[in-house]
C-alpha cells in the first residue's frame, strides 16, 4: 500500500516534472512542408543549366531563435560558449550573449541566434532531428515572392535582398517572423546570412575574377559559377559569403534554420499562418 | 611644413641608418647577387616597422629609410553609410572607414606582411588586389575573409611606383563601385624629390537607384552599373569631400604632389588642375615622366603622380575634364592656394567661385543686384528679369539657345511655348527634377532628356523662370523664389517634373 502509493506519488511527482520541462519548453517548432519541384541553380553553369530537381523536404519556417538556442544549450551544455571545444566554434562563438547562459535582452529573445558555427548549428538541428538545409533547398525556397514559387526575374525581388546588403548590421535589430513566402518559410531574405548543410562544397574561387581560367585541380568547380545572368548577382553574394567561412567560424549576420528530409512515418506540425 | 617634417624624421632615422651600414656587408642594398631580382635587396633587416597609413587627402610622411626592412600593414573592411551628397546617404564598403582606402607607403624591396581584418559588422566577406604585388591575384586569392575574420599574407614589394589596391570578391564591379580601392606608394630606394605637399586623391565612379542629388539612403544600381552610366563621378568618395573648409590648401611659390588615382570601376579620367599646369606627370604612375602637361589621362584601376608649382594665388580646380562629370556629376575638388597676388604672371578679376562653371560668367552684376534685392525684401519683376537673363545665357542657352528657339527636334523651344505657358509650376519641376520622355511643345513632339537644375538656389530659379516668361513673345507673369522652394521641398513621388 504504502509502496503503492509511493510509486503512484512519484509518477504524479514525474509528471508535473514532465509538464513543467514542457512549459518551460517554447512553443511546437513550426516546420512547414515543401512542395517538390525543380529549380533552375545559380550554381549551374550556361552549358549545363538543367532544372536541380528537390525533393521533398520540411523546413523551419522561421530562423532559430536566442531564446531557442539557448534552450538547446542548456540541455547540451558542451555547446555553451565557456565549453565548448575550439575546433568547432571560434572565439566569437554566441560573443553578443550576456553569458553562456544568457542572451541578455529580453527584446532580443524572437531574434535569430547569430554567431553561431556550422558544427554548433548542425548539433542543434540533429537535436530536434533534423538537419540543416542544402544549399539547393535553401536556394528552392529562396526563389520565392508572397505569390510565385520562383520571383527571381521580378525586380521587386532582387531589390528586396540588395536593400539588406545596403543596412547597417544591427545586432539588436528585426525579430523572426517576417511575411510568409509562397512556402510559407519567413525571413529568407532581409534579416541573416543563413549557413547550409553543404556550404563547404560550394566553390567559388577566392579571386572571383578566375572564372575563365578556373585552377581546376584547386577549386573543382570554380568556373561554373559567373555574373553572366545578372538576375544572380544577388545570390551570388550569398554564395560568395558561405564559400569564404570555414565550419568553426562564425559571424555577426550569420544564423541558420533547420529541415528535415520528407520521410513517410515523420508528421510535421502545421506552423501558424 | 612637410620639408621641416622630412628633416625631423631624416634626423630619427640616422641611427637605423648607421645600423643598416653594419648590416651591409650582409646585405648591400646597392649590390644585387647573382639571381637576384631587380628591386630585391635581400632580406628585411631590422625589427618589423608598422606602416603609417593615412586617410585621404594625406599622405604618410616620406621614408628615408636605407634598407629594407618588414613593414606591417593592417588594414581593416568597414562597411558604413555616409554622405556621398549633402542629404544623400549611401553604404559604402571601404577600406580603412574611408573612400578611397587609407593610403599605404612603403619602399621598395621591403617585405609587407599585410593584415586585412573584416569587421565584425560586415555583411560580406572582402578581400585584396594589391597592383603592387608581383603574384597571382595580387594578393586576392591569399586574403579572402569573412566578417569578423583576418588573413595575412607577405609580398616582397619589386617595382617602384604608385599602384592601385582594390577588392576582387564577387561580383567585383560592386565591391569597387562601392568604394573599395585606394593606393599603395612604392618609394624608389632614394626616396622622391622633396615637396612641400604632397596629397591623395583619387576618382570614382557611382551608381545609384535614385537621381543625382536625390536625398536619402540610395541603393546601389546593378543596371546603371553594367550599362555605365554612373549617378556621380566623384573624387574622395563624396560630393564636396575636397571643397570648402575641405579643400586642398597651398600658399604660393611651393611645390604640390598629387597622387593621382582611379578606382573606376567603369569610367577612365580625364585629369585636369583648371588653371595650372603639371610641371611633371608621371604618366599611368611608370617610370616615364612627361613635362608641361594640361590633361592626364588616368586609367580605372591606374593612377599618376603629378607635379607643378604653385604661382599665382587663388583657387584652383581639379576635375575629370570630361566636363559634365565635373558640373552634373561632382567630379570637383579645389586646391586653394594663399599668398600675395603675383599680377605680372596673371592679372586678376580673380572668382574664388569659379569652380560654379555655369555661373562664372562674364557679366553677374544683375545677379548680385536681384541677391540683394530678394534678400532686402525689395525685389521687382524687372531685377528677376535682368538677373535671369545672365544666368539664362550661363545654364540654359546651350541647349534651348540664346533666342529661346531650341533646337528642331532636339531642344525644345522656350520662346512662344504653349507648353511653358499653359502650366507655370509644371516648368518650376522641370527646372529643378529635369525632364524625361516625349512632350509636345507647339505641335511638334520632343523624346529628350534635361537633367535636374538642382544645383541652381531657388532665387536663381525664380529669375531664369520669370525672364523666360517674358521674353521672346511669351505671355509673360512671376515665379516666386518660394515657389520654386515648394516644389523643392515635395517628396520625389509627387514632384511635377513627372
Amino acid at each position: 500500500m504504502g509502496t503503492a502509493l509511493s510509486t503512484w506519488l512519484s509518477l504524479v511527482w514525474l509528471a508535473v516534472v514532465a509538464t513543467a520541462a514542457t512549459a518551460d519548453d517554447l512553443a511546437p517548432v513550426g516546420y512547414v512542408t515543401v512542395t517538390p519541384g525543380s529549380l533552375t541553380s545559380v550554381l549551374s553553369n550556361s552549358s549545363d543549366n538543367r532544372p536541380i530537381p528537390v525533393k521533398p523536404f520540411s523546413v523551419r519556417v522561421t530562423p532559430v531563435t536566442n531564446a531557442e538556442f539557448l534552450n538547446f544549450v542548456l540541455k547540451n551544455p558542451d555547446w555553451g560558449r565557456d565549453r565548448i571545444a575550439s575546433v568547432f566554434a571560434d572565439h566569437t562563438y554566441l560573443h553578443g550573449w550576456k553569458s553562456a547562459t544568457d542572451y541578455g535582452d529580453q527584446t532580443d529573445r524572437q531574434r535569430p541566434v547569430t554567431n553561431v558555427s556550422w558544427f554548433a548549428a548542425q548539433a542543434f538541428c540533429e537535436h530536434e532531428a533534423a538537419r540543416l538545409p542544402t544549399w539547393y533547398e535553401w536556394e528552392y525556397l529562396a526563389a520565392a515572392d508572397a505569390t510565385h514559387a520562383d520571383a527571381r526575374k521580378d525586380p521587386a525581388w532582387r531589390a528586396r535582398i540588395l536593400a539588406w546588403y545596403d543596412t547597417p548590421t544591427d545586432m539588436h535589430g528585426p525579430t523572426v517572423g517576417g511575411a510568409a513566402n509562397y512556402y510559407g518559410v519567413r525571413d529568407l531574405h532581409g534579416l541573416i546570412w543563413e549557413w547550409v548543410e553543404d556550404f563547404n562544397a560550394l566553390f567559388i574561387s577566392p579571386d572571383s575574377r578566375n572564372q575563365g581560367d578556373p585552377d581546376k585541380l584547386k577549386f573543382c568547380g570554380a568556373g561554373a559559377l559567373s555574373l553572366q545572368d545578372k538576375e544572380n548577382f544577388a545570390i551570388l553574394m550569398r554564395i560568395a559569403l558561405l564559400s569564404s567561412l570555414s565550419g568553426a567560424d562564425t559571424t555577426d549576420n550569420l544564423g541558420f534554420r533547420c529541415a528535415r528530409s520528407a520521410v513517410p512515418n515523420l508528421t510535421h506540425t502545421t506552423p501558424n499562418q | 611644413m612637410m620639408k621641416t617634417t622630412s628633416r625631423l624624421i631624416g634626423t630619427l632615422f640616422i641611427p637605423l641608418i648607421l645600423m643598416a651600414a653594419s648590416h651591409s656587408a650582409v646585405a648591400d642594398p646597392g649590390t644585387k647577387s647573382p639571381g637576384r631580382l631587380s628591386g630585391d635587396f635581400g632580406p628585411p633587416q631590422g625589427e618589423p616597422i608598422h606602416a603609417i597609413l593615412t586617410s585621404p587627402p594625406n599622405v604618410p610622411p616620406p621614408i628615408h629609410r636605407k634598407f629594407p626592412a618588414k613593414v606591417i600593414v593592417d588594414l581593416e573592411v568597414v562597411e558604413q553609410e555616409k554622405e556621398i551628397s549633402e542629404g544623400v546617404k549611401y553604404m559604402f564598403w571601404t577600406f580603412g572607414g574611408t573612400v578611397p582606402g587609407s593610403f599605404i607607403r612603403v619602399r621598395q624591396g621591403d617585405t609587407v606582411e599585410f593584415h586585412l581584418k573584416n569587421n565584425p559588422g560586415s555583411k560580406m566577406p572582402h578581400n585584396i588586389d594589391l597592383h603592387g604585388v608581383t603574384g597571382p591575384g595580387g594578393g586576392a586569392a591569399s586574403s579572402f575573409t569573412a566578417p569578423g575574420h583576418e588573413s595575412q599574407f607577405t609580398f616582397k614589394a619589386l617595382n617602384e611606383g604608385i599602384y592601385v589596391y582594390h577588392c576582387a570578391t564577387a561580383p567585383v564591379g560592386m565591391h569597387i563601385a562601392n568604394g573599395m580601392y585606394g593606393m599603395i606608394l612604392v618609394e624608389p630606394p632614394e626616396g622622391l624629390s622633396p615637396v612641400d605637399h604632397e596629397y591623395y586623391v583619387m576618382q570614382g565612379d557611382f551608381y545609384t537607384a535614385g537621381k543625382y542629388r536625390e536625398k536619402g539612403l540610395q541603393a546601389f544600381d546593378m543596371d546603371k552599373a553594367i550599362d555605365e552610366r554612373p549617378t556621380y563621378v566623384l573624387f574622395n568618395g563624396a560630393e564636396g569631400s575636397l571643397t570648402g573648409d575641405k579643400a586642398l590648401t597651398a600658399r604660393t611659390d611651393q611645390k604640390i604632389r598629387l597622387f593621382i588615382g582611379n578606382g573606376g570601376p567603369n569610367l577612365v579620367s580625364s585629369f585636369h588642375v583648371i588653371g595650372a599646369i603639371f610641371d611633371k606627370v608621371r604618366y599611368e604612375g611608370g617610370t616615364n615622366m612627361q613635362k608641361n602637361v594640361q590633361t592626364t589621362l588616368i586609367p580605372s584601376g591606374g593612377a599618376a603622380v603629378v607635379e607643378f608649382q604653385t604661382k599665382v594665388p587663388g583657387s584652383y580646380v581639379l576635375v575629370d575634364h570630361s566636363i559634365f562629370r565635373a558640373f552634373n556629376k561632382g567630379a570637383l575638388a579645389i586646391l586653394k592656394v594663399d599668398g600675395p597676388p603675383k599680377k605680372e604672371i596673371y592679372s586678376g578679376k580673380e572668382l574664388d567661385s569659379v569652380y560654379l562653371g555655369d555661373r562664372a560668367q562674364a557679366n553677374m552684376a544683375s545677379v548680385s543686384v536681384a541677391t540683394k534685392a530678394a534678400a532686402s525684401g525689395t525685389l521687382t519683376q524687372q531685377e528677376q528679369i535682368n538677373a535671369g537673363r545672365e544666368l539664362f545665357a550661363g545654364t540654359c542657352s546651350v541647349c534651348h539657345q540664346p533666342n529661346g528657339a531650341g533646337l528642331p527636334g532636339v531642344f525644345p523651344p522656350l520662346a512662344g511655348s504653349d507648353f511653358l505657358n499653359s502650366n507655370h509650376q509644371r516648368a518650376v519641376g522641370i527646372a529643378l527634377h529635369g525632364l524625361t520622355g516625349k512632350v509636345v511643345v507647339n505641335g511638334n513632339d520632343y523624346t529628350s532628356v534635361m537633367p535636374p537644375m538642382n544645383q541652381l538656389n531657388d532665387d536663381e530659379i525664380a529669375n531664369i523662370l520669370t525672364y523666360v516668361l517674358n521674353s521672346w513673345g511669351n505671355k509673360g507673369g512671376t515665379i516666386d523664389a518660394s515657389a520654386v522652394k515648394a516644389e523643392r521641398a515635395r517628396p520625389v513621388a509627387e514632384q511635377a517634373g513627372h
